[in-house]
């Protein structure tokens, strides 16, 4: 214990550190619903910050903890259907309390396929993850139930309000969203300085070193699996009811898990503000693409050859990020800051 | 020396300049022009790659020649020009969420949106809520969500035609009359194979429901999207033995469908494919198993139709044809693309009259669609008797048709095999409406009153 103690000493904060994040709060707060029209609130900011938060979830992880994973959206998917059933079938909660619940509900199953964890490392723990991708798809396609007895399999979200806020509009959402993100990424940043968060970073960089000091390697494991599930199942109920406006089961298939994991190794493994890169690049990018190309369709190039360049154009970009620096835009950002000042 | 050491780098330039220049004069001439009526936009949520490009590429060239053909024959609808833009959503729901966001307003100068047709179950779902608070049409021609037949509890979409229920429910029927009637469906064996999405989920209850008032025993089994690996459900029905098996695929799995059935013996003229397995896309990739292959159409492929004939004339012809692929004018999807056309043009054209001859509002088409009634005469001026069928809509009834014929492969084309066979509408209509209603309870939506509602 004394070990770890020192290990999580508290970093002295430099004025500087308070006031970046207290500016961009205001402007997101704000700024950005007095000026954004509904395109930019409806289809890019929200899934950008939900994305955002998913790959904070996938980060605690995979990031911190070094276990890799590819469920998340599996994960996603179990908070964004424990919401929508607590919604519809406990009408008196609240809506926090239900994206709270759900996200507990994503948690425990987090932990249940985090258990492999024990025993494997490395691609033999993909499987495991990969196992609850499939089965979670499957049981949500099997069992009625869980979807109310909807006869397609699609659920439209049920109306959303915190008291008497009702979460109608573009704005309302997108300020639910950033609220919802602005918490998680609070209680990350936090919990990642924490005694907890070192012991996941000595967990992932020498697994045999952090049992001789004494950490206890497997609750480690397992809580990074848990809180990791946490965030997951809240990005989900989100991702789900804020921002599509419907769930079906494979709306959280492969593909979405494979984005997250994306996000995080564009953004930087292990990195807070990486999550916002990494989301802005998955996200962002490909919509830049789609709308300058959208300026190619008068010049006489076929649409689907503009979409199937768009996708050559950002495999490569991903490529040349990865090759200039495979530490993710976060420590490409860190290093630009580093050689400003001796620059000045 | 010198000149010629300079000379390459200039002629570069030029090169480049003068492509430029070319480019934006391209650019420039391919803008909308004249404004003197206005003009009348629609998004396009068009779909040309991916696993579902044939019939996203088909049925938006199918549109967007028949927008065209309105523009460049008739200078637009009672002079208001078409306009449109697209947006690729590769089938994918988040992209087409995207796609509608960007495109719902951009009409240019202002043009006011007519409806939107994404042409995708999912993408349908996902922006049911957002059509209505944005007050835009949206249209699931044949397919969508079932219960949005109900007017009532949703005023802006609009499952044209044929909606999933009166699909599968026509399709009984005509079994039905294969069998010498509907009483001898009585311990017949009926298997349906879907595709797993929302789309192929839709009819589960509605199968369920009709073999329980005929008495047919009926086995459901889901194909995983997008549907090219259908070894073990074949094997599955081979153990069943089914009499009849029903095929409601998209994309890639009817093909492979076809050929895994001829693979396990099973007699591919006993399958009967559903409104979206019933194009030359999904047999032609399967060869000579697919020779005998059944499905249902509502609109019978052929250029023969007067209003083909003027798409060829008055765009093809001229080099502004859609289709990438000029073999493929008159098939299936192109054609349902020029049904979906006809269909667009004729609410703004009814609409019009209500509110005049300028560019309306998306609430304002909506009026056009609910009070959409074409006849044979209509039909008939417009060219295309037998393309579409006899529609009319109401407040309650946003499906209008729910009539079906039936048409058979024979290696070559699609041959037309039985007369409309109509679905069974009133047995539906409570299933509906019950629908509906929970839906409407679930969303604190209050149903509007159609006997006043005008």
């Amino acid at each position: 214990m004394e070990l770890t103690r020192t290990l999580a000493e508290p970093r002295r904060l430099n004025p500087r550190q308070i006031a970046v994040p207290l500016a961009s709060a205001l402007v997101a707060f704000a700024g950005v619903p007095l000026v954004a029209n509904d395109y930019w609130l409806n289809a890019i900011l929200v899934p950008f910050l939900v994305l955002a938060v998913a790959g904070l979830g996938l980060n605690f992880v995979t990031g911190y903890a070094g276990q890799l994973s590819l469920g998340s959206a599996a994960f996603m998917s179990i908070g964004a259907y424990a919401t929508y059933n607590l919604l519809v079938r406990v009408p008196a909660l609240p809506l926090p309390l239900d994206l709270l619940l759900g996200g507990l509900a994503s948690a425990a199953a987090g932990v249940l396929f985090g258990l492999p964890s024990l025993r494997i490392k490395g691609f033999y723990l993909i499987v495991s993850t990969l196992a609850a991708q499939f089965f979670v798809v499957w049981l949500f396609t099997r069992v009625a139930w869980f979807s109310n007895y909807d006869t397609s399999g699609v659920l439209s979200a049920p109306q959303l309000a915190i008291g008497h806020w009702r979460i109608d509009t573009p704005v309302s959402r997108y300020l639910f969203v950033l609220g919802v993100a602005t918490l998680l990424f609070a209680f990350g940043a936090s919990l990642v300085r924490s005694e907890l968060g070192r012991r996941w970073m000595a967990v992932r960089d020498m697994e045999a070193a952090a049992r001789v000091i004494g950490i206890p390697v497997g609750r480690s494991k397992l809580l990074a699996f848990a809180l990791s599930s946490f965030v997951l199942g809240i990005a989900g109920a989100l991702w789900a009811f804020a921002y599509l406006g419907t769930i079906e089961p494979d709306g959280f298939n492969l593909n979405l898990s494979f984005q997250v994991l994306f996000i995080i190794i564009i953004g930087g493994m292990g990195s807070i503000p990486g999550n916002f890169l990494g989301a802005a690049f998955i996200v962002l990018l490909p919509i830049l693409l789609s709308n300058a190309a959208g300026a190619l369709a008068h010049a006489g190039i076929g649409a689907d050859q503009v979409q199937n360049l768009q996708k050559i154009v950002f495999g490569t970009l991903i490529i040349v990020f990865l090759i200039k620096e495979p530490e993710g835009l976060a420590r490409l950002v860190q290093i630009v800051r580093q050689r400003r000042p001796k620059a000045s | 020396m010198r000149n010629n050491d300079v000379r390459p780098v200039r002629t570069q330039w030029g090169k480049w300049s003068s492509a430029f220049v070319a480019a934006l004069a391209l650019a420039v001439s391919a803008l909308p022009q004249a404004h003197a009526a206005g003009e009348e936009y629609f998004p396009l949520q068009s779909y040309r790659v991916g696993p579902y490009a044939a019939g996203g590429s088909g049925f938006f060239g199918g549109f967007i020649d028949y927008l065209q053909l309105i523009n460049a024959r008739d200078g637009g609808v009672n002079g208001v020009k078409l306009v449109w833009k697209e947006c690729e959503t590769e089938y994918v729901v988040e992209k087409g969420v995207e796609c509608y966001e960007r495109l719902k307003t951009g009409g240019p100068d202002g043009a006011p949106t007519a409806a939107t047709n994404p042409l995708s179950v999912g993408i349908a779902y996902a922006t049911l809520d957002r059509s209505t608070a944005d007050k835009i049409p949206l249209i699931t021609i044949n397919h969508g969500r079932t219960d949005s037949t109900d007017g009532a509890v949703f005023p802006y979409v609009f499952p044209l035609q044929l909606n999933p229920y009166s699909e599968v429910s026509a399709i009984v029927n005509y079994i039905g009359q294969r069998s010498g009637g509907l009483a001898a469906l009585k311990g017949k064996k009926i298997v349906v194979l879907y595709h797993g999405s929302p789309y192929g989920r839709e009819t589960i209850p509605v199968v369920d429901l009709l073999a329980k008032k005929y008495g047919f025993d009926v086995t459901q089994i889901e194909v995983p999207h997008p549907g090219n690996e259908q070894g073990s459900q074949w094997l599955k029905i081979h153990q069943i033995n089914p009499d009849w098996v029903i095929l409601r695929g998209w994309g890639v799995m009817n093909p492979v469908a076809i050929k895994t059935a001829q693979k396990v013996g099973y007699p591919v003229d006993h399958i009967i494919g559903n409104i979206w397995s019933n194009s030359e896309e999904d047999v032609r990739p399967a060869g000579d198993a697919a020779k005998g292959f059944i499905s249902i159409t509502t609109h019978p492929s052929g250029a023969d139709y007067p209003v083909l004939q003027a798409i060829n004339q008055y765009v093809v012809k001229p080099g502004n044809g859609n289709l990438k692929d000029p073999a493929r004018f008159g098939t299936v999807y192109y054609n349902l693309g020029v049904v979906n056309g006809i269909l667009n043009v004729e609410a703004v054209r009814v609409a019009q009259r209500k509110f005049g001859n300028k560019p309306l509002t998306g609430e304002q088409v909506r009026w056009g669609f609910e009070h959409l009634d074409l006849d044979d005469a209509r039909l008939k001026q417009l060219g295309a008797l037998g393309l579409v069928q006899p529609l009319k809509l109401t407040c309650a009834d946003h499906e209008g048709g729910g009539a079906v014929r039936f048409q058979q492969w024979d290696g070559q084309k699609w041959n037309v095999i039985s007369n409309w066979v109509q679905a069974d509408r009133a047995l539906l209509r409570p299933i509906i409406e019950k629908s509906a209603l929970s839906y409407a309870k679930e969303k604190g939506i209050t149903p509007r009153d159609c006997s006043k509602d005008l």
